[in-house]
């Protein structure tokens, strides 16, 4: 089962964990990614495009799919206004066997930083707002699974 | 050639709309053309496009590259590279 989706409202993990692990799993490795309060950060607004992202997050879910053999992958990006500690994007990646389950993972937070139409403003306690520029380590850790 | 262009992010709010549907010359065939024609046109595609090499482009929901053709293409989005994850 995929399930690969673009939500305004806050991520449920623990209703997506029972979901995903309806059946049960052999190995099932998951990521949390939060928005971090860092340098007095007030909200965190992510920008989407309203059909090529979830679209994106799809054709990444496949591609893992591909790749690896699951039993199961979640794939949600919260978009919209959060606050540090809002989680932000869930990864739920299962397999019979852990190799494959962990791979799946980075795997997909990996491409998820340079594939997916996503786009980050942070609006800090002053007042200043900025959109974050795209990181070089982003694209190199992105680019490992293209040589794997 | 009517033309459905969307920004998003940066690029939208220095274009200061999130949509637009224009005419573009029959001379501007691919996307680093329309890009360029943009920011020749006024002051906010002056501003949104001064660094054609940080724009990033999708041709009928398909990630392109500058030379990408819009003949037949309906929506072209022009936004900066993706920072999701």
């Amino acid at each position: 089962m995929i399930r690969a989706l673009v939500q305004r409202a806050a991520i449920d993990v623990t209703a997506e964990l029972d979901l995903h692990d309806a059946g049960g799993h052999g190995a099932s490795a998951s990521f949390i990614g939060r928005v971090r309060g860092e340098g007095d950060l007030a909200e965190l607004f992510l920008d989407h495009h309203p059909v090529m992202t979830e679209a994106g997050l799809a054709d990444l879910a496949h591609a893992a799919a591909d790749r690896w053999r699951l039993s199961a992958l979640t794939l949600i990006h919260r978009v919209g206004a959060m606050v540090p500690g809002d989680t932000i994007v869930l990864v739920l990646a299962s397999s019979p066997h852990r190799a494959e389950a962990l791979a799946a993972c980075e795997y997909l937070i990996d491409r998820l930083k340079t594939d997916v139409m996503l786009w980050k403003r942070e609006t800090f306690a002053d007042g200043r707002v900025q959109w974050v520029e795209q990181r070089e380590g982003d694209h190199s850790r992105a680019g490992r699974w293209d040589q794997a | 050639m009517a033309l459905h262009i969307a920004y998003f992010a940066w690029v939208r709010e220095r274009m200061g709309v999130a949509e637009e549907v224009v005419e573009i010359p029959a001379s501007i065939t691919h996307v680093g053309a329309l890009i360029a024609w943009l920011a020749a046109r006024d002051a906010q595609g002056a501003l949104a496009f001064t660094e054609p090499q940080r724009i990033r482009a999708a041709v009928d929901g398909v990630m392109m590259g500058p030379d990408a053709p819009l003949s037949g293409a309906r929506e072209v989005a022009l936004f900066p590279p993706v920072t999701g994850g």
